[in-house]
């Protein structure tokens, strides 16, 4: 890999073919349709979107667990389609992945000890002397100390939290450029949350990582990334700077998610909330033109449901993909 | 809350204890609180704390391993824990008090119909023929916004936040007074609890029911919540109005619980509460949250009483002490 | 996962199963090595010369041990160790020898046979010997003469003329009966078989060993061959054991992995293993091993492998495809995946030990189902010809009516040891059972 770390995705799309009874053809499922964006050294970013968007699936191309039917994904100049066997291993030396439910995560029959060493294992560093230097490393940089006491815990032993970080220290200890967090804190108590996030952002910080984090939950996102993605339906509808987008946003989708998301406030309890009626589209079948047009309280008949929009660049650093701002900003 | 309104729920002194291999766990520690009519109260707190445990104290779902299960709860005047267990389950589980368990909606029975599923407690527990037993769950599903034909359908057709509804269409059907949610919307994606919240909001207008909304998600709990009472180590440390809670929590934990919240809007950035909630086994003879609460003095080391510091306003802390005024905060 | 092996020694049922199997393990060992295989096979399949000190059909010697009638024990008494030899000269380069075959007779009942054997050497003129016979309350009756060419047997139980002689009843009746009793019941006290030979020829002698065989042997018994049971039982032990755990540990360990690969690569691998093992759930393996056996070969280890195959393709696959098709679908494969794991390691390392707590109390109670098997096979008469094995045994009872004729010993012996293999490994098996899957604890 080359000396500057950067993620370029161009253009890509990641389909599924349902198959019926094994053979027959049943449809596309077109999880992930024309998505554009790119990470630089040290940079943080966060995809926000709701179930069933595609933002898993996106995280798994970039990881290299699915492969692109259409366009590409560039990791420091190099194609991700284009590797071939070791070198698509020395890639995956190259990325972390954090998942959603640290349980899940971690084998449970596996001690912390042999947790941390399969990725080392697998990657060719095969003596024990070798290997464990590493693993305490990792720990502490996690901070589960004192390491000792860790080290021949068995994942249930572990608190939800303490799991995360262990999760966390296997996708740093081949020493990554990437992090991939899918929906790192979503199944921890909400008081362990801002922990394991801002150990993630001190991480990034301390080694110039990038850090794709996925979440569906935008007030996590914002002190914690510098730019923020909105997804729907398979397509990046907004991306902009975390500020620009919490202060300006544009896409009625981010609007609509904006204001359902409530600060404690008692006086929410008094007002119904204005949520956009029906429910994400399936992929397989999507709407034609726009994929949130049914939902859109800015619906433009005839425009909206016949074509889909572009992005539209209305401020550096601020792309929304929405008829609406065709012709710049609005007077509204 | 007014002064002399009847209340539906009142629970005193609740204590709940499982017996394990460790230790007796004490879940739920001597709880008192009050609940009135078309009133919402949301118990926040870490998981662990004991939350889920005083949903399963208050409608009597033990498991085998209880080792003390004790204290009064009062339903509208009547004690429910003097009542042998087939009147208990005949005049309060469902009828009187009904539950939204934690991931319910993965509950459901997938092979059985989403309709039969709402008719069943109508069925074998108040004897409704079929006939009135599916209007009741055709208006139930009305309520809560699923689509009437979605009676024939199956849970795997339905998406999450369909089967939620069709979880609290559940919990309605036998028109409780009082219904206990626990995490009602955890699972589930921002617009879609933003859907379920005004679906209870809706109900608790219109059908003039009451909420007890266990959750640790604080945010959540503004929106629908008239009180708020904080749990810590299966106690109750602050029990308030919303009104005055959101703004200015008085417990120190109730303090740092808010300011772990992230905001989307202003605020400041979040901080968490460094340490872990003590174990339920053998709690320490002192305040429980002392060891890490950054106000902690000597006085600390005796266990607080729960004091009325104003009128509905209950703190368990030494920096409000038992015979100050009402007004005196410290830090 | 390796805690759960420490509670086993809470449950009593296992400690009796532990033990159990301990003991016949023991057994299997002792047999292995106090009799080794060469040794074994020439044993079990040695004719009469081998066994010949032994009485037939013999029952278990203790059921002396019971109130009753007290069985005999087999004497054997050996003028070259024992007995009394007196050689004498007489004239003409005539030599006489006088051997004195004394032995003690405390039995209630009379034995089963009676056999002189001589052990002669000489060159052309055979010596010639005279026998007779005192019992203890002093009669002296003569049992004939005879040349003893070299090594020759004398039933005396079987000699015909000698019953007429006596008054009609089998020798070994005739020559123990007390006379003085109306009803035929043995005398007790001593007993001498007297032979007085003469030699003619220098450098001739003559020895005699008297076998009075008793109706008990062994902690076994023996059967129709005079073959001493527990021979049998020892060894059948080790068979039987060797056979259930090799097929065991082969059957499920290829299924196990086999299942894990069909999850693993899905779509065809995972179609054609589900047919191949639907087909082979249709096919009885019982009626295709008798078809093996009794076509192609009998022995054991072509037996064995037949088993193995037969039992891969199990209905246990389906029971870990369902657990694999779960664990394919956790996180932590996906994550394997992710830094790089290949599939041989996410099968062997990621996916195989989710389902050893189901495995291992199944594999515990394969074992006796696979030496049932065997033992069935043996039954029928498809064992393994060279080996003793506990169904050969049940088989030779069978072929020899046993029951009929009141054998019972010869039937309870690898019946019951079947037995104990069963209710050990069943013993250990459920509680494993029961710890590895604790939802079956409230049972």
């Amino acid at each position: 890999m080359q000396a500057e770390p950067s993620l370029v995705v161009r253009d890509l799309h990641v389909w599924f073919e349902l198959r019926r009874w094994g053979f027959g053809r049943a449809g596309v499922v077109r999880a992930v349709d024309g998505v554009s964006f790119s990470l630089g050294p040290g940079e943080a970013v966060a995809l926000v979107g709701e179930s069933g968007c595609g933002k898993s699936t996106l995280a798994r191309t970039v990881l290299g667990l699915y492969r692109p039917s259409a366009g590409e994904v560039v990791f420091s100049g190099k194609n991700l389609g284009e590797l071939r066997g070791g070198e698509m291993h020395g890639y995956r030396s190259q990325v972390g992945y954090v998942q959603q439910d640290p349980y899940g995560a971690l084998p449970p029959f596996m001690n912390v000890r042999r947790i941390l060493g399969e990725p080392l294992v697998i990657n060719k560093v095969s003596r024990r002397s070798q290997r464990e230097p590493r693993i305490r490393e990792a720990l502490e940089e996690v901070k589960l100390f004192p390491v000792e006491e860790f080290l021949p815990k068995f994942p249930h032993m572990l608190s939800g939290g303490q799991q995360q970080r262990l999760v966390i220290a296997r996708a740093m200890i081949m020493k990554p450029k990437l992090l991939v967090a899918d929906e790192p804190v979503s199944m921890l108590d909400a008081s362990v949350r801002v922990e394991i996030l801002e150990l993630l952002q001190g991480l990034q910080r301390l080694h110039n990582l990038m850090l794709l984090y996925i979440t569906h939950d935008l007030s996590t996102a914002r002190y914690f990334v510098e730019r923020i993605m909105v997804m729907y339906a398979g397509k990046i509808v907004e991306q902009a700077a975390v500020d620009e987008l919490l202060d300006r946003p544009l896409h009625p989708y981010t609007r609509a998610l904006i204001a359902a998301i409530p600060d404690p406030d008692a006086a929410n309890a008094a007002t119904f909330q204005d949520v956009p009626p029906g429910e994400p589209p399936n992929l397989l079948h999507p709407p034609s033109g726009c994929r949130f047009h049914p939902r859109c309280p800015a619906f433009i008949r005839g425009l909206c449901e016949v074509q889909e929009p572009p992005d539209f660049e209305l401020q550096p650093g601020h792309l929304v993909a929405c008829w609406l701002y065709q012709s710049g900003l609005p007077a509204s | 809350m007014k002064a002399g309104a009847p209340l539906l729920l009142q629970v005193q002194d609740l204590r709940l204890y499982f017996r394990t291999t460790r230790g007796a766990v004490q879940a739920v520690d001597g709880l008192s609180f009050a609940l009135g009519h078309r009133q919402a109260l949301a118990v926040l707190g870490e998981s662990g704390c004991g939350k889920s445990s005083l949903a399963r104290a208050i409608l009597r779902l033990l498991p085998r391993n209880v080792h003390t299960y004790t204290g009064q709860v009062f339903l509208n005047g009547a004690e429910l824990m003097s009542l042998n267990e087939d009147r208990f389950r005949r005049e309060v589980r469902w009828s009187g008090i009904s539950l939204v368990a934690q991931a319910a909606m993965n509950s459901l029975n997938p092979v059985i119909k989403v309709g039969e599923q709402v008719m069943e407690p109508l069925v074998t527990h108040r004897r409704l023929n079929r006939e009135e037993a599916r209007q009741r769950a055709s208006k139930a599903l009305q309520l809560v916004g699923v689509p009437v034909d979605f009676l024939d359908r199956y849970a795997f057709e339905l998406s999450g936040g369909m089967r939620q509804r069709v979880v609290i269409a559940m919990a309605l059907v036998a028109d409780p007074p009082l219904i206990i949610m626990d995490e009602p919307t955890s699972a589930l994606d921002v617009l879609t609890q933003a859907n379920i919240m005004n679906v209870l909001k809706g109900i608790k207008k219109e059908v003039g029911s009451s909420f007890l909304l266990i959750t640790h998600d604080v945010a959540t709990s503004s929106e629908l919540a008239d009180r708020i009472a904080v749990m810590y180590a299966g106690q109750l440390v602050e029990l308030g109005d919303a009104a005055g809670f959101f703004p200015g929590p008085l417990h120190p934990y109730s303090k740092k619980l808010m300011t772990s919240v992230p905001r989307l809007r202003g605020g400041s950035r979040p901080e968490f509460i460094p340490g872990q909630p003590p174990s339920l086994i053998n709690p320490s003879a002192g305040c429980r949250f002392a060891p890490r609460c950054s106000f902690r003095f000597n006085r600390c080391q005796e266990d607080p009483p729960l004091v009325e510091v104003e009128p509905g306003q209950w703190v368990k802390c030494w920096l409000y002490p038992a015979n100050s005024n009402a007004g005196s905060h410290a830090g | 996962m390796m805690n759960s092996w420490r509670e086993v020694p809470r449950y009593t049922s296992a400690l009796v199963g532990l033990a159990i199997i301990a003991a016949l393990v023991g057994l299997a060992l002792y047999g292995i090595i106090a009799i080794p295989y060469g040794e074994a096979e020439r044993l079990w399949r040695g004719g009469e010369g081998v066994w010949i000190d032994n009485p037939r059909n013999a029952q278990p010697g203790w059921v002396n041990l019971f109130p009753g009638r007290n069985l005999p024990e087999t004497i054997i008494v050996d003028s070259r160790e024992g007995a009394t030899k007196r050689s004498g000269r007489g004239s003409d380069s005539v030599n006489t020898v006088q051997i004195s075959l004394d032995f003690d007779y405390p039995y209630d009942d009379f034995p089963s046979e009676l056999n002189l054997f001589f052990d002669a050497r000489s060159r052309e003129r055979p010596p010639h010997a005279s026998l007779f016979w005192l019992t203890p309350d002093g009669r002296m009756l003569s049992l004939g003469e005879q040349n003893v060419e070299s090594s020759e047997r004398y039933s005396i139980s079987l000699d015909r003329r000698l019953a007429r002689q006596l008054g009609g009843q089998s020798p070994e009746v005739a020559l123990f009966a007390d006379p003085a009793r109306e009803s035929p019941q043995p005398l007790q006290g001593r007993y001498q078989l007297l032979v007085e030979a003469l030699l003619f020829e220098a450098g001739t002698d003559l020895d005699a060993r008297l076998v009075v065989y008793g109706k008990v042997h062994g902690l076994a018994g023996t059967d129709h061959l005079r073959r001493d049971i527990t021979v049998a039982l020892l060894w059948g032990a080790a068979v039987a054991l060797a056979f259930g755990l090799l097929a065991a540990v082969g059957s499920s360990v290829t299924t196990l992995i086999i299942a894990a690969m069909g999850v693993w690569y899905g779509r065809w691998a995972d179609a054609s293993i589900q047919r191949i093992t639907e087909l082979n759930l249709i096919l009885p393996a019982l009626p295709i091993l008798i078809l093996v056996g009794t076509l192609y070969t009998r022995s054991i280890w072509v037996i064995l492998g037949i088993v193995i195959l037969l039992g891969v393709f199990s209905a246990s696959i389906k029971v870990y495809r369902a657990i694999f098709l779960q664990v394919k679908e956790s996180p932590y494969i996906e994550a394997s995946q992710a830094y790089g794991a290949s599939n041989r390691r996410i099968i062997l390392f990621y996916m195989v030990p989710r389902v050893i707590p189901v495995l291992v109390p199944g594999f515990v109670t394969l074992i006796p189902s696979f030496v049932f098997l065997e033992a069935s096979l043996a039954i029928l008469g498809l064992s393994d010809p060279v080996l003793p094995t506990w169904g050969k045994v049940l088989n030779d009872a069978q072929q020899n009516g046993a029951l009929y004729k009141g054998y019972y010993y010869w039937v309870l012996g690898p019946a019951m040891l079947l037995m104990l293999t069963g209710l050990g490994f069943a013993l250990v098996g459920f509680t494993l059972d029961r710890i590895f899957n604790p939802r079956l604890r409230e049972l």
